[in-house]
């Protein structure tokens, strides 16, 4: 008796796992397909040119590394100035956005908040506004196709990230610490080293990381200040296309070799990420 | 270290009169930087864009007052560039809300595996757009030897020339598998921040899943929402790394949008005075819809504060 009045029930559960199962199938569909066009392309940089090329497309093949071989010279100078650009502007960017972040949360008078959205502001300033007077002025003191130039303006572009970011992560620090600090006759510059700087290291490598992603990835101040001698890998990656013959396998080697650092270091800090690419809106 | 101003040191030794760091002291560099690379260049620009000014020619250089302007403005192709550059923003926005809000919704339920999704579902956001053009140009999308052409090949379909024959959807579905994954995180974390205890109430009064959305999920998602719509409209307005990488803004004009347009001007035809004053209507369109974004924000968050 007991077992036919729970039957609907017990039915009515297994319905409610299979559409659980359903959707979580789905889930892995959807991620798989968001995935696809990356691991197809890590796929190709194993393969030969004509298998990378070949209709129907190849699944089962021997890997090779001939095209990591082959790409690598050409692909080490470009390597070097997108390290260089994305170290020195993520540091500079420190340099003078972590005491102004520290001032801004630490020491807020009325007028901070227009300060930070004033900041905020200068990305809504589209590349193309201010890049012809950029092109004129490198040219005339000879920044064109240099690191520093690219420097300065990657510098720019991350700025009032690290500013905002900063900002989110230093106003997290009870002002209690400070106080007791104050009391024991710490100066500012004090209270920066000794509090604010260790107590934030979280804040500022996952800061840091996303700096370094958005200048590594970052591709008109390249391809319109640089040509050649300090042509970062966007600029590498996007002239390889104008090559003739196959040269897909080759391609996407070196394509692999720009985004894996990347994806890994993404991976590792997507939580902070997430916070940071909303400017701290989301946490 | 030699210029540093000497105190005069006949007085009693005041309280330790170095020079002292002060708060404000701190903010001035960076407010400094940013003004003399954003803020002077973009005055530089309004200038140039009062002549005509061609590096061709870099020796004659009138001023034409609103020249530059009036042809931008008269010219009827150039309506297409405005009209691609929100189709291009406004397409890829609408797509990535919808798939991001799907996946955030099924990202939102307890299963396995569904913190190393969430992870790797980052992936298309962090890979160079650069990369994206020409992997998705040459791999998937070409009519010759990509993966779609075959698969349309292998269910007795013609391939399709996606570029060629659809270019500006082709785009924003590229730009959409990279912002998608954008979308779906922020949404998540708003989801996640769902107050449990209401959703219960509402379950338990009856409420169908539709009014439940509608009356509890909704108002609690706007900001993840806005968010997302502020950071993408900011963004996807200033495309060209993928438009550069796949379709060079082609064929004709059909994938060119306000930054193509502005490089193509400048650094193809060295026409300094107009691609200055489409920078200029650029960045005043922008900062329009920017600040009419923010004030719409800002309302919700009053909002919510007080509700």
């Amino acid at each position: 008796m007991t077992t036919t009045s729970t039957s609907p029930a017990v039915r009515a559960r297994r319905g409610f796992h299979t559409r659980r199962w359903l959707l979580t199938l789905l889930t892995y569909l959807i991620t798989a397909v968001f995935l696809f066009p990356l691991a197809w392309m890590i796929l190709a940089a194993f393969k030969t040119e004509a298998q990378a090329f070949a209709t129907p497309p190849v699944v089962l093949f021997t890997p090779t590394l001939d095209n990591f071989h082959r790409a690598w010279g050409a692909y080490l100078p470009a390597l070097t100035n997108s390290l260089v650009a994305a170290l020195g502007s993520t540091l500079l960017a420190f340099v003078l956005g972590l005491p102004a972040a520290f001032a801004l949360a630490v020491y807020p008078t009325r007028r901070a908040q227009g300060v930070l959205t004033w900041m905020l502001s200068t990305k809504f300033m589209p590349a193309v506004g201010v890049i012809v007077p950029l092109f004129l002025l490198f040219r005339n003191l000879h920044l064109l196709d240099t690191l520093p130039g690219l420097i300065l303006m990657y510098t720019t572009m991350n700025l009032p990230l690290v500013v905002w970011m900063m900002h989110s992560y230093l106003t997290e620090i009870p002002a209690a610490i400070y106080e007791a600090a104050k009391v024991d006759g710490a100066s500012v510059g004090q209270e920066f080293f000794r509090i604010a700087l260790p107590l934030s290291m979280p804040g500022i490598s996952a800061t840091a990381l996303l700096a370094l992603i958005f200048a590594w990835n970052e591709v008109f101040f390249a391809l319109n200040l640089t040509s050649s001698a300090a042509a970062p890998l966007s600029v590498f990656i996007g002239q390889f296309k104008t090559s003739q013959g196959l040269f897909w396998a080759q391609l996407s080697a070196a394509a692999t070799l720009t985004v894996l650092p990347v994806l890994v270091f993404g991976w590792i800090a997507q939580r902070q990420l997430i916070r940071g690419l909303s400017f701290g809106a989301v946490k | 270290m030699t210029t540093v101003p000497v105190t005069t040191t006949n007085a009693p030794p005041a309280p330790r009169r170095q020079l002292r760091l002060t708060p404000v002291a701190l903010i001035w560099p960076a407010m400094l930087y940013l003004i003399v690379t954003t803020q002077v260049p973009f005055f530089m620009t309004v200038y140039y864009s009062f002549f005509r000014y061609n590096l061709v020619d870099p020796s004659s250089r009138p001023f034409v007052g609103l020249e530059n302007y009036r042809n931008l403005l008269s010219d009827p192709q150039n309506l297409r560039i405005l009209i691609n550059t929100v189709v291009l923003a406004g397409g890829t926005l609408l797509i990535t809300l919808v798939i991001g809000a799907v996946l955030a919704t099924l990202l939102n339920r307890d299963f396995f595996g569904r913190a190393l999704l969430r992870t790797l579902l980052i992936s298309s956001f962090l890979v160079m757009p650069v990369v994206t053009a020409v992997v998705w140009k040459n791999m998937l999308l070409s009519p010759t030897s990509g993966l779609l052409a075959w698969l349309a090949q292998s269910v007795g379909g013609t391939p399709v020339d996606w570029l060629g024959q659809y270019p500006m959807l082709s785009v924003i579905l590229m730009i959409a598998w990279e912002w998608t994954p954008f979308a779906a995180l922020i949404l998540l974390t708003g989801l996640q921040s769902l107050p449990e205890d209401q959703m219960e109430a509402a379950r338990l009064d009856g409420a169908s899943p539709m009014q439940e959305f509608r009356h509890i999920v909704l108002p609690h998602w706007t900001q993840a929402i806005q968010v997302v719509v502020l950071m993408e409209t900011i963004a996807l307005l200033q495309v060209y790394g993928e438009i550069y990488g796949s379709t060079s803004g082609g064929p004709g004009i059909a994938t060119t949008n306000l930054p193509y347009f502005i490089y193509q001007k400048a650094f193809a035809e060295y026409n300094i005075g107009l691609a200055s004053a489409a920078g200029v209507l650029t960045v005043i369109f922008t900062n329009v819809l920017a600040v009419y974004l923010l004030r719409l924000i800002g309302r919700t968050a009053t909002r919510n504060r007080e509700g």
